[in-house]
């Protein structure tokens, strides 16, 4: 892998940005929003039923967390859209970019946003709803990491499949983590899911994010570390699948000569 | 110094039942401008693309500087570059920024240097901070051209370089790139339909038509086959007596081509 390839990717993903105000938008308005909508939500609640005070630190902490993943998947998707739509693949794919090097460009994007956005967000909760999410304490990394590895992985699948099925199929940069929330257990913990469900949402790391996030805000933290090492396993193991998955699309566009179809 | 920069050998491409290349081979030696000719749908594109490693051959090898496109891609496209007229570089980007992205990958030294020259030899410095997205088509086909120089590349592939361009600026290309190709020895693959291009920069023809070879040579040997003084009226032949149907199926066969003269 050679950086300075790596370095111009990111640096044409900044361009792409300081260019377009719709984008910077995108990228922070709706986290934002999310925030801001989640967190009356729970000052609502709190004044009609009394819920107990630390529901507000459990949702404001797992709207903050789940903006980690859902902006880590996002960018590694859009990172390959901006040169889908802008009719750049030729240029990329017939210089010597190496795949393994436009995917670790867009993981470095997909942590850059992922940490400026939470930083972002974690300032407002602070600042509007006295939430500090440092109070999750030293599990914070922890459980930071396994949000981003699970949002690399699956902004891979859905990269894939953007390259193995062409434009129509780009509905799944946004739609992907929206299809997994209901089994990340975000607002919720696993035992609220019906029971056929509960299996499956052991399968997805981030359940024992927010498990993890909820057992540290309420003082059980001795949990936390193997539910963050449970995590780390199946992100480990989804991120080579979803490298596999990728290397094996990316050849059959080739086969097929999509990459250059796709530029017509 | 390996002389044989492109090899291609027995090259398909098969999508599907459809064959858009069969069995092709051709060569470009150091130094030599190479035309790709063929009516649109003779299989050029799809050549270049393999020659590339954009796309995956069905059958058949295609090696630069001597290595194999599929297993040294990495090294062969740093020593290569690639421009079309039918490509865009991305167009929310300024001018300036999108030499400096490519400058970057290719790792040109002194990058801001480079592109300053390049945007001069090209005429459009003065569009150094202007959005790509509004510029003319014959301005971006000179932006995309200044991208392919980036890196002196050993090796020139271009897709109808002057396509989008008028008689004027077309002809100052071709000097430029002629002068690439004399002063830093860059061998260059083209493809045209303008055969004005194709007499005042190829030193050797390739003539594709349903994704065959059909002839090979220099202009003068062609016309001399041909009993002609025009390679437009080669061209024509070529396409009208080998002309393909819908799925690519050949009409004539390259035999029954040989046997027509240009009246």
């Amino acid at each position: 892998m050679r950086w300075n390839r790596i370095y111009a990717l990111v640096l044409k993903y900044f361009f792409v940005c300081s260019r377009n105000a719709f984008r910077a938008m995108d990228i922070f308005f709706w986290p934002v929003m999310d925030l801001l909508v989640w967190g009356f939500v729970t000052l609502y609640l709190l004044k009609i039923s009394g819920a107990v005070p630390t529901m507000i630190t459990f949702l404001v902490g797992a709207v903050i967390l789940w903006n980690v993943f859902y902006r880590a998947h996002q960018v590694v998707c859009l990172s390959f859209m901006e040169d889908l739509w802008s009719r750049n693949l030729l240029n990329i794919f017939t210089s010597p970019v190496k795949v393994s090097e436009f995917i670790t460009a867009a993981y470095i994007l997909g942590l850059a946003q992922a940490v400026t956005v939470m930083v972002i967000l974690s300032a407002m909760a602070a600042f509007m709803y006295q939430f500090n999410i440092m109070t999750i304490g030293p599990d914070l990394p922890m459980l930071f990491v396994n949000l981003m590895l699970m949002g690399w992985a699956m902004g891979l699948v859905a990269t894939a499949l953007i390259i193995r099925f062409g434009p129509q199929a780009e509905v799944l940069a946004w739609a992907i983590p929206f299809l997994v929330q209901p089994l990340c257990a975000v607002f919720y913990p696993v035992s609220v899911l019906p029971a056929w469900l509960q299996p499956l949402a052991r399968c997805v790391p981030a359940s024992y994010v927010f498990e993890g996030m909820r057992a540290s805000l309420s003082g059980s933290n001795e949990v936390v570390f193997n539910y963050a090492l449970i995590a780390f396993a199946l992100n480990v193991l989804y991120l080579a699948a979803a490298g596999l998955l990728f290397k094996y699309m990316f050849e059959q566009a080739r086969v097929k000569g999509l990459l250059a179809k796709y530029n017509a | 110094m390996f002389n044989r920069i492109v090899e291609v050998t027995g090259l398909q491409k098969h999508f599907g039942k459809y064959e858009a290349v069969k069995n092709v081979s051709f060569h470009a030696d150091r130094g030599e401008i190479v035309g790709l000719l063929g009516i649109n749908g003779a299989g050029k594109t799809t050549t270049i693309h393999m020659l590339l490693g954009l796309t995956k051959p069905t059958a058949g090898t295609v090696r630069v500087f001597g290595r194999d496109i599929e297993t040294s891609r990495t090294e062969i496209l740093s020593r290569v570059n690639f421009a079309s007229s039918y490509i865009a570089l991305p167009y929310n980007l300024k001018v300036i920024e999108n030499l400096l992205v490519f400058a970057h990958i290719y790792g040109v030294k002194n990058p801001k240097n480079k592109i300053e020259k390049l945007l001069e030899d090209f005429e459009i410095h003065h569009l150094r901070n202007a959005t790509s997205g509004r510029l003319s088509s014959g301005e971006q086909t000179r932006l995309n051209l200044c991208k392919a120089l980036l890196n002196d590349p050993e090796l020139l592939v271009l897709d109808e370089p002057t396509a989008s361009l008028d008689p004027d600026l077309a002809d100052k290309v071709r000097k430029v790139l002629q002068r690439v190709n004399r002063e830093e020895g860059c061998t260059l693959l083209t493809t045209s339909h303008n055969m004005l291009d194709v007499t005042e920069l190829c030193d050797r023809i390739v003539f594709m038509s349903a994704g065959e070879v059909v002839e090979e040579g220099t202009s003068d040997q062609i016309l001399r086959k041909y009993n002609s003084d025009s390679l437009e009226d080669v061209f024509i032949s070529i396409a009208r007596n080998h002309s393909v149907d819908g799925r690519g199926d050949k009409v004539a066969s390259s035999a029954d081509l040989k046997k027509v003269k240009v009246s």
